[in-house]
Formats: C-alpha cells, sequence, structure tokens
C-alpha cells in the first residue's frame, strides 16, 4: 500500500467533484446554458471529448499489452485515434447539423422509424455495458493495487463513486470536468514517462541490450510473486521456484521434479505448468521470467514484428477495422458532438481531438516498454494491466518512487472516473427515454441498474484484458452502428428494413462470438483469433446485408430522405440545420451536454415545482 | 385568410429568417435559390447531390489513402525484415514507424479534410448565393 498513490486519488475524486460543482454553479437558467455552449470554444470542447474518450483501456491497457504482446500492441493506440478520422471524415458535421443527439435519436430522424430506434437502444445499452465492464475491472485493479483492498471491493466502491457523481448530476454536465480530465491524464502520463526514462538512461547499459536477445525477460532481483487468478505459464529455460504459499505449479507438459530437502523449492523445467490462484513464489535473482500462456515470452519476438502465424496478421487486421469504424459508434462519443454549435465546429473539433489523442498515445508505449524490463513479475501473475501503476515503484526507490506512483495512480483514477461515468450517463439517458420516460426518480432507478448489472459482470468476468474487452465494444459498434451511420448519412437508398437486418446481423454475429468465445475459453490458432476479433468478418457482412436489403425494399425509402440530406450536408450559415431537439422539447435545450431525458426529467420537476 | 396568416406570423416571424439573410450581403435573389433548396425541386436536388458527392468523393479519397499507408504497414513490416534492423537513436524502426510516425499522419490527413470539406462548402454557399 501507498499512501501517496490514496492521497493521489482522493485528490482526483475531490478535484473533480468540486470542480463540477463550482461549474455548473453560475449555469442554472437556460439562456445560461445557452449563452456558455455558444462560448465553448473548439479546444475546450475538443479536451472535454479527449478527456471523456481516453480510458482505462488507453491509461493502463496499451502499457499492459505492450508488456504481454510487444509492438503488435502497438494497433490499438493507432485504432483508437483513427477511429476519430474516420469520425471526422464521413459523421462530424452532419451529424450535427442532422440535430441528433444520441444514434436512437439519429436513426429516428434519419428512417422515421420507431422499430430501428427501439434496435439501437438496445444495442447502445449492450454497447456502453461491454465498454463499462472493463473500465469497472481497471478500477478493481487500480483500487486493489493502490490501496489493498479486494478485487470485488475496489469495483463496488469505484461504482458507489461513478453513481453518486452521475445522480448528483454535476458530473457530467460541465465540458469544464471532462476538459479538466484530459489535462490530468496528460499531466499523469508525460510526468511518469519523462522522469522514469530518465532513470532508465541512468541505469546500467545492460538493460538496454536484453531485449534484442532471443531469451525471455530477468529477473532482476529475487522476486516474490502473488498470483490471483488460476494462471497457465510457459517455462522456456528451467527455473528453480520457491513456493512460499498456496498450492504451487503443477505440470501441463514437461517435468516437475520436487526437491524435498529445501522444503517447497520446485524445478520448473521448459514446457508448460499451470499455477492455482492465491500461490505465492519466490524466484530467485537472474532467473528467467516464466509468462502467461498469451504472452510473448521471447524478448526478440517481442521486439520485432516479423515472428508469429499467420492469424495473428488476422487479429492485427480485425484489430484495425473494428478500431477505425468502431469509435462512432460508441455511446458516449456522439453525445459530446452536440455540444458543437454547429456542423463546421464540429469538425473543427474532431481535427483538435485528433492532435491530442495523438499526444497522449505517445506516452503509454513508453510505459510499456520499460516495465518489460522492470516489472516482468507481471506476467506470471498475469496481471499485466497494472504496469503503469508499479513501474515507478519498481524504478525508484524511497519516496520519489511513491509520489510518482502516486500520479500515476491518480491520472488512471480519472480515467475510469470520467468515462464510466459518461457511459453511465449516455446508457442510462438512452434507457431512461425509450424505456420508462417520467419522473427523475425513474432516472435515478435506471442509472442505478445500469451501474449494478456492468458492476456485477466485472466481478465475475475478473482475468481478462482491459484492452481486449474493449476491443469486443469496439467490434460491436462497428458492426452495427458504422454501417448505419455511414449509408444513413451518405446514402439515399438506406431503408428501415435495411438498416433492422444489418443492425441484427452484425450485432447478432459479435454476440455469437462473444458467448463462444466464452464458453471456448482461450486457446490458440485460427478459431480463437475469429472469436476474439470478430470484426473483419462481421463489419463487411453487416454492411453487404444493408445494403442488399435496402435495395430489396427500395420502394419503401423514407418519404423526407432527400430534406434530411439537405439538413446533414448543407453548410450551416444557410441555416437548414435544425436542432431535434428545439422542435420537440424546448427543455432539452438547457444543458446541451447533458443526455436530454435528464434535462426532461428536471425540466418536468420544475414545471411540478412551479405549479405548486 | 388574414387571421390565419396573423396567427402563422405569430408563431412563426419571418423576421428570423431575415435575420440570417441578413449576415449575407447577397440580395433578392438568395431566398431564391434557397427556397428551391428548401422545396427539393429538381434544381435544388441536383445541387445537394453534387454537394455530397464532391464531399463523398473527398472523405473516400482520404480515407483510401490512409488505410493505404496505415493498413500497408501491417504487411510491410512483416514481410520485409530488413526494415527491422535499421535503428534510429538507437530505436528499431517498426517502433518508431508504428508508435509515433501514425499520430502525424492521422493529424495531418485530418486537416487536409478539414480544409476540403469547408471547400466544398464555401462552394456550395457562393453557387446559392450566385
Amino acid at each position: 500500500m501507498n499512501p501517496w498513490a490514496l492521497g493521489g486519488v482522493v485528490l482526483i475524486a475531490v478535484g473533480t467533484f468540486g470542480l463540477a460543482v463550482w461549474g455548473s454553479r453560475g449555469a442554472r437558467t437556460t439562456s445560461d446554458f445557452l449563452l456558455a455552449r455558444r462560448m465553448v470554444g473548439v479546444e475546450r470542447n475538443a479536451a472535454a471529448i479527449a478527456g471523456e474518450y481516453l480510458s482505462a483501456a488507453s491509461f493502463l491497457g496499451i502499457a499492459g499489452l505492450l508488456l504481454k504482446d510487444g509492438i503488435e500492441a502497438l494497433w490499438y493506440p493507432i485504432g483508437y485515434t483513427a477511429g476519430y478520422l474516420l469520425l471526422l471524415l464521413f459523421v462530424a458535421a452532419p451529424l450535427r447539423r442532422s440535430g441528433a443527439y444520441t444514434l436512437p435519436d439519429f436513426a429516428q430522424v434519419r428512417l422515421d422509424s420507431g422499430r430501428v430506434r427501439t434496435l439501437a437502444t438496445v444495442l447502445v445499452v449492450l454497447i456502453g455495458w461491454l465498454y463499462l465492464v472493463p473500465q469497472l475491472q481497471a478500477a478493481g485493479v487500480t483500487l486493489a493495487t493502490v490501496t489493498g483492498i479486494s478485487y470485488a471491493g475496489g469495483i463496488v466502491l469505484v461504482a458507489i463513486v461513478v453513481l453518486t457523481g452521475v445522480l448528483s448530476g454535476g458530473m457530467h454536465v460541465v465540458t469544464l470536468v471532462q476538459a479538466f480530465q484530459y489535462g490530468v491524464k496528460l499531466f499523469a502520463i508525460a510526468v511518469p514517462v519523462f522522469v522514469l526514462f530518465f532513470v532508465f538512461l541512468g541505469d546500467d547499459a545492460q538493460h538496454r541490450r536484453g531485449l534484442d536477445q532471443p531469451t525471455s525477460p530477468v529477473f532482476e532481483r529475487a522476486t516474490t510473486v502473488h498470483i490471483e487468478t488460476d494462471v497457465r505459464l510457459r517455462v522456456t529455460s528451467p527455473v528453480w521456484v520457491k513456493v512460499l504459499s498456496g498450492p504451487g505449479p503443477e505440470r501441463l507438459s514437461g517435468p516437475v521434479r520436487q526437491d524435498e530437502p529445501t522444503g517447497g523449492t520446485v524445478y520448473l523445467a521448459p514446457g508448460m505448468h499451470s499455477v492455482s490462484a492465491d500461490s505465492e513464489l519466490r524466484f530467485p535473482a537472474g532467473s528467467t521470467v516464466p509468462v502467461v500462456d498469451d504472452a510473448e515470452p521471447n524478448n526478440r519476438a517481442w521486439l520485432s514484428p516479423q515472428d508469429g502465424d499467420s492469424y495473428e496478421l488476422f487479429e492485427t487486421y480485425s484489430l484495425i477495422l473494428s478500431t477505425f469504424l468502431g469509435t462512432m459508434g460508441l455511446p458516449h462519443v456522439l453525445v459530446r458532438f452536440y455540444t458543437n454549435p454547429t456542423g463546421r465546429s464540429a469538425r473543427r473539433t474532431t481535427l483538435v481531438v485528433l492532435g491530442l489523442l495523438g499526444l497522449f498515445y505517445l506516452f503509454p508505449t513508453v510505459l510499456g516498454v520499460l516495465s518489460r524490463f522492470y516489472v516482468p513479475q507481471l506476467l506470471v501473475s498475469g496481471e499485466t494491466d497494472a504496469a503503469v501503476l508499479l513501474l515507478p515503484t519498481a524504478m525508484l526507490q524511497g519516496w520519489p518512487g511513491e509520489l510518482v506512483g502516486a500520479i500515476t495512480a491518480a491520472g488512471a483514477f480519472a480515467a475510469f472516473l470520467s468515462t464510466s461515468s459518461g457511459l453511465v450517463m449516455s446508457v442510462s439517458g438512452v434507457l431512461f427515454t425509450d424505456l420508462l420516460p417520467g419522473k427523475l426518480s425513474n432516472f435515478r432507478l435506471v442509472a442505478l441498474g445500469s451501474c449494478i448489472l456492468p458492476a456485477a459482470l466485472a466481478v465475475i468476468a475478473i482475468g481478462r484484458d482491459i484492452s481486449q474487452s474493449v476491443g469486443l465494444a469496439f467490434a460491436m459498434a462497428a458492426s452495427t452502428f458504422f454501417p448505419l451511420l455511414v449509408l444513413g448519412i451518405w446514402w439515399r437508398g438506406l431503408t428501415a428494413v435495411g438498416a433492422t437486418s444489418g443492425l441484427v446481423v452484425g450485432g447478432g454475429l459479435v454476440l455469437l462470438a462473444v458467448f463462444l468465445g466464452a464458453f471456448l475459453g482461450d486457446g490458440y490458432g485460427w478459431w480463437s483469433a475469429v472469436l476474439l476479433q470478430p470484426a473483419a468478418f462481421t463489419v463487411p457482412l453487416a454492411f453487404a446485408v444493408t445494403v442488399l436489403v435496402s435495395k430489396l425494399t427500395a420502394r419503401r425509402v423514407p418519404e423526407n430522405t432527400g430534406r434530411v440530406m439537405l439538413r446533414m450536408h448543407t453548410p450551416d450559415r444557410l441555416g437548414f440545420t435544425r436542432d431535434r431537439s428545439a422542435e420537440h422539447h424546448a427543455a432539452e435545450q438547457d444543458s446541451p451536454a447533458t443526455v436530454p431525458s435528464r434535462s426532461n426529467g428536471r425540466h418536468r420537476l420544475r414545471r411540478g415545482r412551479r405549479r405548486r | 385568410m388574414t387571421s390565419s396568416r396573423t396567427s402563422a406570423s405569430q408563431q412563426r416571424p419571418p423576421r428570423r429568417k431575415r435575420v440570417v439573410l441578413a449576415d449575407r450581403r447577397g440580395e433578392r435573389r438568395v431566398p431564391r435559390t434557397i427556397i428551391e433548396l428548401e422545396d427539393q425541386s429538381s434544381m435544388g436536388e441536383a445541387m445537394v447531390r453534387g454537394l455530397v458527392r464532391a464531399q463523398l468523393r473527398t472523405s473516400l479519397l482520404l480515407a483510401g489513402i490512409s488505410v493505404l499507408v496505415l493498413g500497408g504497414l501491417p504487411m510491410l513490416l512483416r514481410w520485409v525484415p530488413l526494415l527491422s534492423e535499421i535503428r534510429l537513436w538507437n530505436i528499431p524502426l517498426p517502433w518508431l514507424v508504428l508508435g509515433v510516425l501514425p499520430f502525424p499522419f492521422i493529424l495531418l490527413i485530418g486537416y487536409a479534410a478539414t480544409r476540403a470539406a469547408e471547400r466544398h462548402e464555401r462552394e456550395f454557399a457562393e453557387l446559392v448565393q450566385r
């Protein structure tokens, strides 16, 4: 336990809440909000979008995957950024001009169909939850690492904090808070990178040579590893290990020799071994590191992109496809675009977002590489997501290490706080409008539900990589909303039936892959690659089905298509843009940054009070 | 007839439209083209189609370039091992190519896209106001 880190986490929580309260203090009336909305500049808006988008998967997950998989993991940050490029190219300005607030809104505006709207609602909730589970898992890992409470306890604690923030309302309203979160995250990743990199340069030169060799990483000093979940280890060169507690390693292939006199010391021969949960192993200094079976054991293969089977290339392409095309379908991403006053500013905001994300993503790479040298024990326990958190104390002794560790812990906390409250907010907002409209108490109920379920799932689904589960959410978004958005914006021939079939086929196939993957477990080869990264099949298929069925039902193209196209594509200054919310509920105007339903509820509450 | 007109003008004052147009220096002809667009006459429809096509062409072109460049990297790095032997400042080339270069490249494409899209919109607005 690191008291500095605990202080950092508390500081972030207090700072965020304080800023939210302070920021929403001045803006009470409708005109205040409208004025604020026009004054929010492109830069601040972009910082807010980036602040909400940079999740635990970015802050912790990328470095963790780098530690494990090596250079292939660099495609995650590239994809997370390029997703916004495609958003800029095909979606940002027209979507803003359509006046749609959420994806179900867009489906309704464009296709004038209640059924597509309902389906889109279901999918938004599903994607939101798929994305929320890994965020909460990361929260569990972070708090367990920082404070020493149990993993499940950490998840419950964070769920409570997020829920409090969402229910008290201030959290998501203020663009300022999210923009602040971007600053926190950038600071919390950049400072440790600079400090630790200079520590690394000052260290022995032998570190820097080690990566070229076709050998496994080596423990610098004697290291004790606590194993939380069952793992399967691959041993490349024999190693002596002392079992301090728990059942210890068991042979899967290759011999294990128990050495009686030394008491609990086990000889691990090359091959596969399994270690069950709650074991504590001590490795002597200089011994090679056994790695969990899905990690890259060989430093040279880790460093260079040539090695690996052909299905790994498929995985890479599938990952590229899902992250490039999936970003536009994430529920909390689109809501933010509504804060821009015009389509043109939406486009410019996205451009700034590209810069901000690119800047941030330069840093996790360095931490991922350093963790291969300094915290190889995470390769034994499989908890690679904790790399960013443990690296500072592993590299720096005493209080400097703890201080830098506090900074990364605070950044990680900011990462899952902003993303998960944004997700809970948009998911419960969508659920509220379409499922239980009405009183504010219903919104509370919905928010509670949309937080508890993912929290429960996160407690059960321990041990999956954050970035990988996030990858499934991206695959889902890419296979469902990418065809709907892109065809809806650029193709007049889209029909409601076509859109429905595309959503059903794309969403259904990804769900099938998730369930099959869960039942069959982790494995190797083509099957597991397809199930883990299904996007390369599901996205083209969903796209083709949408086009084909739309062509077959060409007579049922919505009548107002021409009008919607006119509204989405003509320049803002000609004045065709009309906010849907302005037409239908004047109340929604008063807080553009909240989900409509919420202000709706608030509006009703206010009206009720007035009547009294 | 008069009563319906007054109620209509109370609900939606025509003044608002004039305020928007006052921004532009274009005079009498402006409303006619805008009305063409609004009514979706064949000419207005053709203009919008032209704009959409122009925007889509640029977007597809830029998306194509970025997909070719970024999508080509996994293949290139995999099949040309020579690239992995090159080092700059003691860092293997593939790490620089994947860890640093994509981000300015994406930003550059985004900048080009913004410029092009705004140019198309300007041309369209000028066409409408001619």
